[in-house]
């Protein structure tokens, strides 16, 4: 069978299988143990009661504030990703513009690598200083007569959170986004142009469809992004917002009266979304593939 | 249109957008001086530098940074060389399991973590507990860092040169993959570094003080002292990322790392 193979070493030849399992084990085993284990005893958690197996956990995820709490994630999830789309889309097409400026482009990359990293607690007191009700720009605008928080906006609710939240989708989508423009070909707008077709036609019918798996793809990197989100949100709204993550750390430190299995049950679910939403991912990405390789 | 034209909605453009990322910062470097009333100065900052347990915080962090940087390499690096080398059909299998992390949100991996795992103490009991699931937090760019790494590498010549020269596997890994993966190595240790400085889900849950769980006490009783903790936190990812893409000479793109925590 391994003779079909190009032909190894004579010495690795001798015991292949062996060397194998030498090098491939303490990564295999470490994934099973800190990775599919921990996730596989939020199953067994969430379906096992004290009689046996039960779907009594899992049914109370269709409760009143479980189902407010993921639907604010999903609510929340899903705007933050379009606005990161959106605004993260146009600022990487017009950065890629011919006229722009050399330097330009590097500022972006660099500046966009260290704001999609620069989440976490940390954004969130950085836009409670700017924003917050004592926050500099609140303040500002108060003294030339614009109360913020007077006309309805607060920084602690869900379009709050998308402020905060577009730090770091935008340079994100920019990142990811980037390649697939670059790959946008010259030739297909002067071809288009040549035939007659307007700025408009060419998006519509050349590079909005070739674009579309890209943009689509992306959309779902975003969302699963700002669901998985849990220091921002914590820090930010500490509970003001129901959201799943925040939930999820309620029951693990304790601070409400629910047992450990609806925990599990709510990880579970969070899990669920996820497996959707990755799954979509995956079928997107493949058929991505067919255009990003030529 | 003339060129100038062309270029005017798209400026106006970037010119917004950047003004929305510039804002928090200034803002927060503003609102670090703040000493109340009217007056601006450094207190925050010097009442922080007193303070034992920033410094505690801080060096736990970069402690279980470099801890988590070993771990995950020891576990990484014969995987992938053997991927690399010899099993390239288990590709898929890894592919899989290294985006696994993306899949099962930290939240619910510190949920699944804290039923599994009760004991024993030496083990779930100190903050060097937190390198377990920050190895798996990482792994999606440890693994992708080092495939990429590997895979320009000519292997298979590497590999017969060295041991038809007689050198066993241990000299063959360290003595000569290594040294050839010096930028890819140094590229998952700085996004390794980014990761570990700023992550609070586990430590917060788990109860241990890490820096980013010191900036979230901190943000509760003094907002001027997190705001100038907050600019220290940015300075790192900035110096942790300009690392990356200086080393990173394989191109823009490779720093696709995503930002929620």
């Amino acid at each position: 069978m391994s003779a079909a193979t190009t032909p190894p070493p004579a010495r690795a030849a001798r015991s292949g299988g062996w060397f194998t399992f030498v090098f491939m084990a303490p990564f295999l085993l470490y994934v099973s143990a800190f990775l599919i284990l921990p996730t596989l005893m939020l199953l067994a958690t969430a379906f096992l009661g004290k009689h046996g197996l039960t779907l009594h956990y899992v049914r109370s995820l269709g409760q009143g504030q479980t189902v407010v709490a993921f639907r604010n994630s999903i609510e929340l999830s899903a705007l933050a990703a379009f606005v990161g789309l959106v605004i993260g889309g146009l600022t990487a097409y017009f950065v890629l513009l011919p006229g722009m400026p050399r330097g330009l482009r590097s500022l972006v990359t660099t500046f966009g690598a260290v704001a999609a990293n620069f989440a976490g607690v940390p954004l969130a007191f950085a836009f409670i200083a700017t924003l917050g009700s004592l926050g500099i720009i609140t303040v500002w605008l108060k003294l030339i007569g614009i109360n913020l928080y007077g006309s309805g906006f607060t920084l602690y609710s869900l379009p709050g959170l998308v402020l905060v939240y577009a730090y770091f989708q935008i340079p994100l989508m920019v990142i990811v986004i980037t390649p697939a423009l670059e790959a946008l070909r010259r030739e297909w707008r002067e071809a288009a142009e040549n035939l007659g077709a307007s700025a408009w036609d060419y998006w519509r019918h050349v590079g909005l469809p070739i674009l579309l798996p890209s943009l689509l793809s992306a959309y779902i990197l975003l969302f699963g992004n700002a669901f998985s989100a849990y220091a921002t949100p914590y820090a930010l709204t500490s509970g003001i917002v129901a959201l799943v993550p925040v939930a999820i750390s309620n029951v693990l430190s304790g601070n409400v009266m629910v047992s450990q299995q609806t925990g599990a049950a709510l990880a579970l679910g969070m899990i669920g979304v996820m497996v959707v939403v990755m799954g979509i991912y995956a079928l997107i990405a493949r058929r991505v593939g067919r255009w990003v390789k030529r | 249109m003339t060129r100038r034209g062309a270029t005017l909605i798209p400026s106006l453009g970037l010119g917004v957008v950047g003004l929305y990322f510039i804002t928090p910062l200034l803002a927060t470097g503003v609102f670090s001086l703040w000493e109340g009333g009217d007056r601006y100065g450094f207190a925050a900052y010097g009442a922080l530098i007193h303070q034992p347990k920033l410094w505690q915080s801080l060096g736990l962090s970069v402690r279980l940074a470099i801890e988590t940087i070993l771990v995950g390499l020891v576990v990484l690096v014969p995987a992938v060389f053997w991927l690399n080398l010899r099993v390239q059909r288990l590709r898929p299998l890894f592919d899989f399991l290294s985006v696994l992390p993306f899949v099962v949100p930290p939240i619910a991996l510190v949920a699944g973590m804290t039923t599994l795992y009760t004991g024993p103490d030496w083990f779930v009991g100190t903050a060097n507990y937190l390198v377990v699931p920050y190895v798996i937090l990482a792994l999606p760019y440890t693994y992708r860092a080092l495939d990429v790494g590997m895979r320009a590498l000519d292997l298979k010549t590497l590999t017969e040169a060295s041991q038809s020269l007689g050198a066993g596997w241990l000299t063959l890994i360290f003595r000569v993959v290594v040294p050839n993966l010096t930028t890819a190595l140094i590229g998952a240790a700085l996004l390794t570094i980014a990761i570990v400085m700023g992550e609070f889900t586990f430590a917060n849950i788990l109860l241990f003080n890490t820096f980013a769980v010191y900036i979230d006490y901190v943000g509760q009783t003094s907002a001027t002292e997190a705001s100038a903790l907050t600019l220290l936190s940015f300075l790192i990812t900035w110096l942790a990322m300009l690392g990356v893409l200086f080393t990173g000479r394989s191109g823009r793109g490779q720093v696709q790392i995503g930002g929620a925590r």
